[in-house]
């Protein structure tokens, strides 16, 4: 592995899970939602739409989705799709020391079996 | 109905749309992606002709809407769920399209691909078993 596909799957991986935890972030703020009528979820989105760590969110998953196509432009996809599974792994720490949730070792064991299990069906 | 199961319930419900949808987001991307053939885009014009084509095509529009129904599910469960349970156990996307390709489209699945997806299953299995909120405030 070159230093550059290293670098552009670095980016991949960060991009999206820090990404999927400022949504976490977001969502978490704007409270539980209870109510599952139409109009409630529509007030829920038009909040989501208001927090800055939303559009943080859609600009980090952008980053990271033009990220991975970069590096799939020269790199083999058998090796780079398979190696994005670590995000589980990432996303796992992130939660940690980023949300502050308690992971449990059961938690940690399916998170590391989870990634090994999605690299294994995405080789090529 | 207590406070924990309701929580539990309602995790669970989510989770299932999120892997439906994004299951069907997958596959039917994938079916109108395949209808259009290998993309080979050699001018401009070829690239805004690949565009025309994507979104004048039925399936890619209902994988489209399948993924914002993934999106939306996975913004309301993470309004209560941990992100280190919902993200694991949303892989179990990855379990359901090798096993749709291969007995409803008749896809080949490698035996290593078979054994990612047992791996799977086991750890969605543990992780599920876990506590879906471990911030919430009661």
């Amino acid at each position: 592995m070159t230093l550059r596909t290293a670098a552009f799957l670095a980016i991949t991986v960060l991009a999206n899970t820090g990404g999927e935890i400022s949504m976490t972030h977001a969502m978490k703020s704007i409270g539980e939602v209870k109510n599952f009528e139409p109009a409630a979820l529509f007030a829920v989105l038009r909040r989501a739409l208001r927090s800055r760590w939303m559009w943080l969110a859609i600009g980090l998953l952008a980053v990271g989705f033009f990220s991975l196509l970069t590096l799939l432009s020269w790199a083999d996809v058998s090796l780079v799709i398979p190696a994005t599974a670590l995000s589980y792994v990432v996303g796992g720490l992130g939660a940690k020391f980023l949300l502050g949730e308690r992971l449990s070792p059961a938690r940690w064991a399916g998170i590391v079996l989870v990634a090994l299990g999605v690299a294994l069906v995405c080789t090529g | 109905m207590s406070s924990a199961v309701a929580l539990r319930a309602k995790t669970y419900i989510l989770i299932a749309l999120i892997v439906l949808s994004a299951s069907a987001g997958n596959i039917l991307l994938s079916m109108g992606m395949k209808q259009l053939g290998a993309v080979r885009v050699a001018s401009a014009m070829g690239l805004v002709k690949l565009f025309m084509e994507i979104f004048s095509n039925g399936w890619i529009w209902m994988g489209i809407g399948a993924m914002l129904l993934y999106l939306g599910c996975f913004m309301v469960v993470l309004s209560w769920a941990d992100y280190s349970y919902v993200a694991p156990a949303s892989a179990t996307v990855y379990a359901v399209v090798p096993l749709v390709g291969h007995f409803l489209l008749g896809e080949k699945v490698a035996p290593l691909h078979w054994a990612g997806v047992l791996i799977i299953c086991v750890g969605v299995g543990l992780v599920r078993h876990t506590a879906p909120s471990t911030t919430r405030q009661e």
